[in-house]
């Protein structure tokens, strides 16, 4: 089918109900994929799924179209799936290169001996991506704290190019951003899209969602109820999927 | 970090701990007569090495939003599991050299125990630190007395005398210098002594473990732990195997203050640490640490530790109550959050 | 997510949890019940007399007062820290007046009334800096009140110079020690003073009917608990311990709330420390091995509060100090070394939270979609 991380009929139950039900979606190479939904239509469950926080009862993961198990966090990093959710999971209280690197510091060899943190690398490297991905934050020492929402975005999204991913989750990436920041983010969707990165984002803006994406899945009560190319739907076909297409007089 | 302007108010405002330890200083050197001299300032480190071990270990609880409030009892289990184990091995033969040494060791890795078990507690059955480390107050304080039975315990070798109250340096005019052993002196000689043994055994611990804060991937997973656990979680750190690791560096230095204490006053009482709860805390706050975590460096906890050591020495030179240093300690404490609740944000991290 | 046809299914997996709940809700009673039962068997007519549980209800009544005034403060989101060295404060300072007042000869009855209203005076500025620190200035809580910990020790110290304070009136322990009936059997009775002038004979066979300072606890937990029930003063303190920022939002004073809490605090921490006076007859300062204020924490979480505020009652809070106060009775009476008895209550303490967190998921495991 060509697609670089595909899932396959996969379900998730918790205690009696099913937060997500036989559901298939797959992101392409240089592909930006949008989920839409309801709150609580399963939206979160899934990308969940995919980055191996929740492990699925039924169903199966293939990438590269080969079967691939995610059953953990660490099993979707290492296939090169990376997520940046809403909260952005960034340490405030350090600082922008030690975020880059947070979980996986580069280290020296002090003597020969003892392992040290290898800052003046962390820094460059980190100097390195940003440039490369045409993004402007004044000091990499400064504090996250420090930062906007949209730099913090950016620092998110730095970090998980820097470690190689090949499909990154965004999860409502600009929902707490001013206008310019937002605009700035989606840019930088763009330019993810021509590093070859598939992106899959879960949004509730429409605005966004046609802007960027290629494809729109749209799910409802934990069923995928379409699965169509930007260019052959508009907002109010996607929005009478959301609220469910038989309450929708047409 | 170019267009950074600053204030000299926050200038000060950022240093204020280093200010008021220069002032503490010099006040006392002003009112105290025999308080700045070689003399002086070594009692300051001398007695103050409880609490420096104390909160240099509260540290990394602290820094990882947690707090460790059982320290001070496992202070006292420590100095009694080494003054026990030093008088069995004593008593069975061995060298005082042999047997204070393989006490000391045996007593830093029984000392990891309490820490193991709450961090145990807090990472894996998420009971809150503040209850667990509570309970093992209680479990510290119950096998330490099991452990004397009362009696506090006696018969340590002359040798633990002589390394708790001893020095690296002596000299004495006429004699020259020399290491570790004091001169034998004719009456009216004086010897100076310098850097008390315990002061340097006390440093060392603090240096590595500064090191290992500051400049390892140890210390940056104990900051991000603290700055946001879902984020380092997320990130891949092993959080709660790292929040075990950080509770057990935090009793192998109230082990460390234990064992000093041990060969300091030569014997080992359960409640040895059981007045410095708030001393232990407080310096780490005074350092600028933040209860809610990812804050805090050793440098600043010394800092903080120095600020309450010297009071004690101060007011004690002074021949004032030792009462009036809780009083000061407190109020301290508490204008230490509110001064750092004035200050902005730092711009940059080093 | 709901899923309209899936809900019989919760619901009654949430019936067929019930029980599990609510015996876990009140497991600290039902455990209290067994070690009644056990100590019974253990320490035989020594545990389960009336003199001894008496004695119990006798002893835990500054602990229980402790108790009730970490309550509010927990219950409220924050922790109280310089509880037990307020009560040490107050304990000294009005043993003090009543010595000097006494040495001076003057009217008992007066002696001890000034003495107890100083007791009670001290007690109020600890906690309103505390408050005004917590409230006003954004401390945290911890720290604020660890200061206090620090700074009421030291007065406390100062003012006794590290002794216990004695030579008072002897009215105050026959006072403190009272009984609401002392019955000599087939012969006469009293209310709340022993009578001077019996034999030792008479003394032993004398009939003790409830402790005056079991009474005075008991209507002292009443007017709180109906505070932290039934007025809007407690259902305030809930709302601030629950989300301060909706507290604020819909118009509660916090600030002013929060201050009223920690002057509470230490007030009742006074109230304790005169009592302590009453009946021990003299004036005790906190020594640091005693951690009063600890163990107050321990038995309001052992009664089921979070530390994160918003739950709690003083019913779980007076559970959780009898808990530890039979534990304590029941293993001395029963023989056991003094020491196990720290071991028991530190282990008490972490099954407590334990049990607390395991079974809030019986019934939050529906809502995790």
């Amino acid at each position: 089918m060509g697609f670089l991380l595909e899932a396959r009929n996969v379900t998730k139950t918790f205690g009696g109900l099913t937060a997500v039900d036989n559901v298939s979606i797959g992101v392409k190479s240089g592909e930006v994929l949008a989920i839409v939904g309801d709150n609580g239509a399963g939206k979160s469950t899934l990308i969940k799924m995919i980055s191996g926080v929740y492990s699925p009862d039924a169903g199966s993961f293939y990438f590269d179209d080969k079967q691939v198990k995610i059953e953990h966090p660490r099993d979707s990093l290492g296939l090169g799936i990376e997520t940046i959710y809403q909260d952005l999971a960034l340490a405030e209280n350090l600082n922008v290169y030690s975020n880059i690197f947070l979980g996986r510091e580069q280290t020296k060899r002090l003597l020969g001996l003892i392992e040290v943190l290898d800052h003046s690398y962390m820094y460059s490297e980190s100097r390195k991506i940003l440039e490369r991905l045409d993004i402007k934050i004044p000091a990499l020492k400064s504090k996250i704290s420090t930062l906007s929402g949209g730099q913090r975005q950016a620092v998110a999204i730095s970090r998980s190019i820097y470690w190689n991913a090949r499909v990154l989750i965004m999860d409502e990436p600009t929902a707490a951003l001013g206008i310019a920041e937002q605009r700035k983010v989606l840019d930088l969707v763009r330019s993810l899209k021509q590093h070859g990165i598939g992106v899959i984002i879960i949004s509730h803006q429409m605005h966004d969602v046609f802007s960027v994406a290629d494809r729109i899945v749209v799910m409802r009560r934990g069923q995928k109820v379409a699965d169509t190319k930007r260019d052959e739907t508009n907002t109010d076909e996607i929005v009478k999927y959301i609220v469910g297409a038989e309450t929708v007089v047409t | 970090m170019k267009n950074r302007k600053k204030s000299l108010a926050e200038f000060f405002a950022d240093r204020w701990a280093l200010f008021f330890l220069v002032a503490e200083i010099v006040f006392f050197a002003i009112v105290s007569r025999g308080f700045l001299t070689p003399r002086g300032i070594q009692i300051i480190f001398f007695f103050g090495t409880s609490v420096f071990l104390l909160s240099v270990g509260e540290t990394f609880v602290i820094i990882t939003g947690g707090i460790d409030l059982s320290v001070g009892f496992v202070m006292g289990f420590a100095s009694i599991v080494a003054a026990k184990l030093i008088v069995v091995f004593t008593e069975s033969g061995m060298a005082p050299a042999a047997a204070i040494l393989v006490g000391m060791v045996l007593t830093f890795i029984i000392s990891l125990l309490p820490g193991l078990i709450n961090g145990s507690l807090v990472a894996f059955l998420k009971v809150p630190p503040f209850i667990a480390t509570f309970s093992m107050i209680g479990i510290s304080h119950g096998v330490s007395e099991l452990l004397i039975e009362g009696v506090p315990a006696k018969n340590l070798p002359h040798l633990a005398n002589v390394i708790g109250n001893g020095h690296l340096f002596y000299y004495a005019r006429g004699k020259g210098m020399s290491i570790f052993s004091r001169p034998e002196l004719e009456r009216g000689e004086h010897v100076l002594e310098l850097l008390p043994n315990i002061v340097i055994i006390t440093f060392i611990l603090i240096a590595v473990f500064s090191f290992i804060l500051k400049r390892t991937r140890y210390g940056q997973h104990t900051y991000a732990i603290g700055g946001n656990v879902d984020a380092a979680l997320r990130s891949g750190i092993n959080v709660k195997r790292h929040l075990v690791t950080v509770y057990m560096v935090s009793s192998f230095f109230a082990g460390a203050a234990g064992v000093i204490y041990m060969l300091q006053y030569v014997t080992g009482k359960a409640d040895a640490g059981a007045a410095l709860l708030l001393d232990g805390i407080a310096a780490v706050v005074i350092g600028g640490a933040s209860l809610y975590g990812g804050k805090g460096t050793i440098w600043r906890t010394i800092l903080g530790a120095l600020i309450i050591a010297t009071l004690e020495t101060g007011l004690r030179i002074r021949g004032v109550p030792t009462f009036d240093k809780y009083i000061l300690v407190g109020v301290i404490l508490i204008g230490a959050v509110l001064v750092d609740q004035i200050i902005p944000e730092r711009v940059e991290e080093e | 997510m709901s899923k309209s046809k899936q809900e019989p299914v919760v619901l009654s997996e949430y019936e067929a949890r019930k029980t599990a709940v609510v015996l876990a809700r009140n497991w600290a009673a039902l455990f209290l019940l067994f070690l009644i039962v056990v100590f019974s068997f253990s320490g035989g007519a020594g545990f389960f007399s009336a003199t001894n549980l008496q004695n119990v209800l006798h002893l835990s009544t500054t602990f229980l007062i402790l108790a009730a005034a970490q309550t509010f403060v927990i219950i409220s989101g924050g922790i109280d820290l310089s509880i037990g060295f307020v009560m040490g404060l107050s304990s000294v300072s009005a043993a003090k007046i009543m010595q000097i007042l006494h040495a001076g000869d003057n009217p008992v009855g007066m002696t001890i009334l000034i003495g107890m209203f100083v007791g009670l005076v001290v007690a109020v500025p600890p906690g309103l800096v505390s408050g005004i620190l917590i409230a006003k200035y954004k401390v945290p809580p911890f720290i604020a009140t660890l200061g206090m910990w620090g700074i009421t020790n030291g007065i406390t110290l100062h003012i006794c110079e590290g002794f216990p304070v004695g030579f008072l009136p002897q009215l105050v322990t026959k006072i403190g020690n009272g009984f609401l009936f002392f019955i000599l059997p087939g012969k006469e009775s009293w209310m709340l003073i022993r009578p001077d002038g019996l034999s030792g004979e008479e003394i032993r066979s004398l009939t003790r009917i409830i402790p005056s300072s079991t009474i005075f606890v008991v209507v002292l937990l009443l007017i709180l608990w109906h505070i932290l029930h039934n007025t809007k003063f407690g259902q305030h303190n809930y709302a601030i311990g629950g989300n301060e920022d909706a507290a604020l939002r819909s118009g509660i004073h916090v600030r002013r709330h929060l201050i009223i809490v920690y002057t509470l605090s230490s007030f009742l921490a006074g109230i304790a420390g005169v009592f302590n006076v009453f009946q021990t007859g003299i004036g005790n300062f906190t020594p640091f091995t005693a951690m009063y204020e600890l163990y107050a924490v321990a038995a309001v979480v052992i009664g089921g509060a979070s530390l994160s505020g918003g739950s709690g009652r003083i019913f779980g809070s007076v559970i959780g100090v009898m808990l530890i106060a039979t534990l304590e009775n029941g293993l001395s009476i029963s023989g056991v070394a003094p020491f196990y008895r720290f071991i028991a209550v530190g282990l008490i303490l972490i099954l407590a939270v334990t049990i607390d967190q395991l079974f809030p998921k019986l019934i939050s495991r529906r809502a995790a979609a």
